[in-house]
């Protein structure tokens, strides 16, 4: 054991669909390290305390996407948040805002799946493309023009950032449109056409109100706030007809 | 998944936000408390002399009916969308009289403008 | 077979668990105070068309202090709406690039600010240069 071990009160809503009518939270004593993280908590919870604490985690490294939490209050992930920044205060850790508790700090994320899915997440070409005519070929000003939007984990950390999200979860939501854009914005896809019908209805770009909170929570630099009301002006062109004009090439249907 | 309308009145909106960005502080700043109060500013500057040939001039016109009108687009726009996030699901009610609001202040502001003649 | 019962939680009072949210808000709160001026302008305009007699009754009014009070806190709630909507208003623009870097927000939404400056000292010297 380090020398410097201090315990920090971890503050867990539990939920059991088979036993509890309502979520409540609990409170564990945990030992920790200087250097754990609040997930590195949750294991010790589950590990020595009781083993019946459900929640989702993968690669401890902020890439899977997996753990995402609301911790105080805030969508963070539990492996890049770190516990002594609460020592000596309690650290309260609950599921993610917004979606549907399964149990514990499991939440429901089908609605999100079939969002995803629902932007046809590919690329798009005009024409289908050969192996005789060989790669694309895209400068780097161009990659420039969607990389950051293509870093998503899919976290969900921003649906649990959104109040529309919240309010109407028939918003196809932060990240789906992010995605949406990152190929838009690939000047390998001239896809426009095929997903307009997302961008342009009243779940698609327009229910966002840019409260600008989920492009603060992600932990990838995304902006999803910047994908989705760049995309309220090409929505908005595209309604007086006039997109067209200013798609490169023409957009494939 | 049906086209939203939205782009109408968000560009209305986008307009009197601009607008009321750059203009909105000054001249509150100026009718609200300057002139009334008098500070660094003749009575005669916002008297009727003064503001019924500026109301008369079409750039007066101009500026008064965009002013008030893309102010009320603007205003109406985020209004309606705060009803919902406060709980209030008044839909296509609500939606007719915040717009309709705007649309008759555009309106009786061009009237009132043509009225005060040139 | 399935044990799951999913619990869906309420979104009441959402907006007043963080400050972020609350900031939001407040945004929002400020188009009420556009809306009022922009109708006191508007009465002002109706005055205007009736006569000398009604727009002084309009002038009047406002050096009443509540309207003045009124107007000083309209004045700092739109203000925050301009300082907002610059702030903002590079999410709505794309990426723009020169000599191969990214112009960052902060520098899209100074011009905002500065054209606000600008246009209210224009404003400020019109009305009082022109009496």
């Amino acid at each position: 054991m380090a020398d410097n071990t201090r315990t920090i009160e971890i503050e867990v809503l539990r939920y059991r669909p088979e036993q509890d009518q309502e979520p409540f939270y609990q409170t564990f004593s945990v030992p920790f390290a200087d250097d754990w993280s609040v997930l590195q908590g949750l294991q010790y919870i589950k590990d020595d305390l009781d083993s019946s604490l459900s929640f989702r985690w993968s690669c401890r490294m902020a890439i899977c996407g997996s753990c995402g939490y609301m911790i105080d209050g805030v969508p963070k992930l539990g492996c890049r948040t770190f516990l002594r920044h609460y020592y000596p205060h309690k650290v309260r850790v609950g599921p993610l805002e917004n979606f549907p508790i399964e149990r514990d700090l499991v939440v429901g994320i089908d609605d999100f799946i079939g969002k995803l899915e629902g932007i046809k997440p590919y690329i798009i070409p005009r024409e289908p493309r050969t192996l005789e005519q060989g790669e694309y070929l895209q400068t780097p000003a161009q990659r420039d023009q969607y990389e950051q939007y293509s870093s998503c984990i899919n976290c969900l950390l921003c649906y649990a950032a959104c109040p529309q999200y919240g309010l109407n979860p028939g918003f196809t939501g932060p990240a789906a449109l992010a995605l949406l854009h990152r190929y838009n914005a690939d000047s390998r896809d001239q896809g426009w056409e095929a997903r307009q019908e997302v961008v342009n209805a009243e779940d698609g770009v327009w229910r966002c109100m840019l409260i600008g909170y989920c492009s603060e929570v992600c932990p990838k630099g995304v902006d999803p706030a910047h994908a989705i009301n760049q995309n309220k002006v090409n929505s908005t062109l595209d309604y007086f007809g006039v997109l067209k004009f200013l798609l490169p090439k023409g957009a494939a249907k | 998944m049906k086209r939203a309308n939205e782009p109408i009145f968000w560009s209305l909106f986008g307009a009197g936000g601009v607008l009321s960005a750059l203009l909105g502080p000054i001249l509150i700043l100026l009718t609200g408390i300057v002139a009334p109060v008098g500070l660094w500013m003749p009575p005669e500057a916002v008297g009727y002399p003064r503001m019924l040939a500026f109301a008369q001039s079409w750039c007066g016109k101009a500026l008064l009916l965009a002013v008030i009108s893309l102010f009320l687009w603007h205003a109406m726009h985020r209004i309606y969308h705060s009803l919902h996030d406060l709980g209030v699901h008044a839909g296509a009610g609500a939606a007719t009289i915040c717009y309709g609001f705007a649309l008759a202040a555009t309106l009786a502001t061009a009237y009132l403008l043509l009225i005060i003649g040139f | 077979m399935s044990a799951r019962k999913p619990y869906v939680r309420s979104m009441d009072g959402w907006w007043r668990r963080n400050p972020f949210f609350m900031r939001y808000m407040v945004r929002e709160a400020s188009a009420v105070f556009l809306a009022i001026y922009a109708v006191i302008l508007l009465a002002g305009v109706f005055r205007l068309s009736q006569g000398a007699a009604a727009y002084e009754a309009w002038l009047a009014a406002l050096r009443n202090p509540l309207a003045i009070v009124f107007h000083g806190i309209a004045l700092l709630v739109v203000a925050y709406h301009a300082y907002t909507w610059w702030k903002v208003m590079p999410k709505t623009m794309p990426m723009l690039h020169v000599g191969g870097r990214r112009i960052p927000e902060m520098a899209l939404s100074a011009v905002g600010w500065a054209a606000t400056l600008a246009a209210s000292l224009v404003v400020y010297v019109l009305v009082r240069g022109l009496s």
